[in-house]
């Protein structure tokens, strides 16, 4: 019966795609894939042996996504497979499937979508789904999505369904069912007599529902948590301000120790964009504000609201060694950002001119007091704490300075010079209970030489200097490249600070890879430290190891 | 389980059978840098070509292609009328910043937001930076992902020949 009707669907597609070709002549096919092994090797100096290995010397983690178009329809499914998973990923998505299907109609005003899909409302402080390969992270909805757009500047969205939770199916009283709006209107779309105005308005509202039966033996929990935003998106020439509050109702959680306090969260930009100057400032406050839509699950997954960590994202590799992760239970801070370029043919500039940015970015704790004098801050079953909305906590979580320069010295030679101080708290960020605050000097030099018009040498000097931790690191990298295909490079970090000389080790590194449009294929080999890979704001731990990796990947 | 594979394959052989060689635009909703909204098949250049280029701010060869594409646009512009579009992929976390970044670093060409990836995900794209060349009538005509110092020349020199009319797929 299966075979039959197999065949039966591949004979439909094949007539149904004979039919488009024969007289529509519109189908498109197009896709990408990816696969990343890893081969492990026992590393004594690391602390892996062979029977911490024991045999389990693969990772792989795989996926195609194919997408197909006809007119107004499009359809589209990605499989992947974890057999098993590299080492760092989250062992619950070992296994293989189809996690994401989906079809989708456009017709004029609406779009209709059925199977996974992700969605963003505002910034994301009510709800957003989304995907990140390199981490493992999908919280896609399984469901429906209408998109309706009555007049030009106004859009609404409605959608309903439930995420994706790894392999797992959902099952009644599981996990919950999420219903969302959003509405957004462009005012000098929308009012015709506007668009010629310097003034521009946009304003956009979401609501966003969660159902869960309150299976939990100890406390009495609602089975509905709403959580509602505001927004708006005002330009004023050359100024620009946007900013988002969301409140949600209370949501004892295991994330907030079952705590029956509401909710809320705080954003506001306001930049200034000039040719060659731009100024940005930005506040931000959370309180309370995990919403997953399962109470029980503390891990990265199932939530449906993002709270993006606003504080700079480093990719250097020692500068990377402290990436702070939001603390969606409460934290308030505020980011100034400077990007100024020198002009060509100034004193300071040269013929090239040169770009400078400064950043500097602060993140701590709210202040809490008790909710009432019976309760101790934060106790399960109470309303937890009660904060004032402008008080900064004593707490510092992160604080970062981060000057650059970039700078080209001559067609054939340009560099970037880096320096940045970091204080960030070990102990709440990474659970290293009872470490001080790790506080850190980071200088980077980073320098290309163009030796031909395809071939250019890259060099990277970095140290990082600090008494807490690891203690002092220094790192090199040496990349060559040959445009458009290959890259050879080596890389070193050596952590000789270390306070046990059995721990003051290199990391070392030395990867190839060739590109042909769009299949790349890398080939590392060496030791991995142990660290933090963050990306939009999810980290996942990755293990020290010690092998060979190997990443191909394409698109069509 | 196993319908699911054989209907995916058939969709696939099928689609593969009857697909164009080349693929347009799809219709997808991103935003600007002032947070209006912009469908991606509004995406034109009067029967030029177009460069279309995703990058983020933690992406650095991407912003050392769009400063060597920067350094080099009034010239392509001259020389083939090229538009060159940037999508910039960061999320909620630096969205925001993408603004003023772009006017610190003077770039010259239209910047677009994706701040959920559903103009990446539409595109395939794995990684960035990814760069797509489009023809006058608007079909993806060429693609490469990463950058390496040099590459511009590489990319004009399509961009010269699409502008001239000549069909570029299936080279390089």
């Amino acid at each position: 019966m299966k075979k039959i009707i197999s065949i039966l669907t591949i004979a439909l597609v094949f007539s149904a795609s004979a039919y488009a070709q024969g007289f529509l002549g519109k189908s498109e096919v197009h896709g990408s894939f990816e696969t990343d092994a890893m081969y492990y090797q026992a590393d004594d100096a690391l602390g892996i042996t062979d029977s911490l290995i024991n045999g389990n010397v693969f990772g792989f983690n795989a996926f195609a996504d194919i997408i197909y178009t006809l007119g107004d329809f499009s359809a589209g499914f990605r499989y992947e497979a974890y057999l098993p998973p590299i080492a760092g990923f989250e062992r619950s998505l070992e296994g293989q499937g189809f996690p994401y299907l989906w079809a989708t109609y456009t017709t004029g005003k609406f779009s209709f979508t059925v199977g996974n899909f992700y969605e963003q409302f505002g910034n994301g402080l009510t709800l957003r789904t989304y995907q990140e390969w390199t981490l493992g992270y999908d919280n896609s909805l399984n469901g429906a999505r209408i998109v309706y757009e009555p007049v030009k500047g106004l859009l609404l969205k409605g959608v309903y369904g439930t995420q994706r939770y790894y392999w797992s199916k959902f099952e009644k009283n599981g996990r919950g069912i999420v219903k969302g709006f959003d509405g957004e209107i462009n005012i000098n779309d929308v009012f015709t007599g506007l668009s010629d105005s310097k003034v521009r308005l946009i304003i956009g509202g979401s609501a966003v529902s969660k159902y869960q039966s309150d299976q939990n033996p100890f406390y009495k929990l609602p089975k509905n948590v709403a959580i509602f935003g505001g927004r708006f998106n005002l330009g004023i020439g050359k100024f620009n301000f946007s900013s988002e509050y969301a409140y949600k109702i209370n949501d004892p959680s295991a994330v907030n120790k079952y705590i029956y306090k509401p909710g809320d969260a705080f954003i506001f930009s306001g930049s200034y964009a000039t040719k060659g100057l731009g100024i940005f400032a930005q506040f931000k406050r959370i309180d309370n504000m995990s919403f997953k839509s399962d109470q029980a699950v503390t891990s990265n997954a199932l939530d449906i609201n993002f709270l993006p960590p606003l504080i700079e994202a480093h990719t250097y590799m020692l500068a990377a060694m402290y990436p702070y992760a939001t603390q969606p239970n409460g934290e308030m801070g505020f980011q100034i950002e400077i990007n100024y370029k020198v002009p060509k043919k100034s004193k300071l500039g040269g013929k090239y001119g040169m770009g400078i940015s400064i950043n500097y970015s602060q993140m701590n704790d709210i202040a809490r007091e008790k909710a009432n004098d019976t309760a101790y801050i934060g106790q399960s079953g109470t309303m937890g704490w009660k904060s004032d909305f402008f008080k900064f906590g004593d707490q510092i979580f992160n604080r970062d300075l981060t000057v650059e320069i970039d700078k080209k010295f001559s067609r054939k030679f340009k560099s970037i010079f880096k320096y940045i101080y970091q204080d960030y708290d070990i102990a709440t960020i990474l659970g290293h209970t009872g470490d001080p605050n790790v506080k850190a000097n980071i200088g980077i030099i980073d320098m290309t030489y163009k030796i031909t018009s395809k071939k250019s040498i890259r060099w990277e000097l970095q140290g990082l200097w600090t008494k807490e931790d690891k203690g002092d690191w220094a790192a090199i990298l040496v990349e060559y490249t040959v445009s458009p295909h290959w890259f050879v490079s080596i890389a070193d970090q050596y952590n000789y600070g270390n306070k046990h000389s059995y721990e003051q080790l290199h990391y070392y590194t030395g990867s190839f890879g060739y590109t042909l449009k769009t299949t790349r294929f890398a080939l590392t080999y060496g030791r991995q430290r142990e660290g933090v890979v963050c990306v939009g704001g999810v980290c996942r731990q990755v293990p020290a190891s010690n092998g060979f990796s190997v990443t191909i990947s394409s698109s069509f | 389980m196993k319908k699911i594979i054989f209907l995916s394959l058939a969709l696939l052989i099928g689609g593969l059978l009857t697909a164009q060689e080349v693929n347009s635009l799809p219709s997808i909703n991103v935003k600007t840098l002032e947070g209006e909204t912009y469908n991606t098949k509004d995406i034109s250049n009067d029967g030029k070509p177009i460069i279309i280029s995703f990058w983020a701010l933690w992406c650095k060869p991407c912003k050392k292609e769009l400063d060597a594409y920067n350094d080099n646009y009034e010239d392509w512009q001259e020389e083939t009328g090229v538009k060159i579009i940037a999508v910039s992929i960061d999320d909620a976390r630096s969205t925001a910043k993408v603004l003023p970044f772009v006017s610190g670093k003077d770039w010259e060409f239209e910047v677009l937001l994706d701040p959920n990836g559903d103009f990446k995900r539409a595109m395939s794209v794995n990684m960035v930076p990814h760069t797509f060349i489009l023809n006058g009538e608007g079909k993806i005509v060429y693609q490469h992902t990463s950058y390496y110092e040099g590459l511009e020349d590489e990319i004009f020199e399509i961009v010269e020949k699409v502008a001239a009319g000549e069909d570029v797929s299936g080279k390089h």
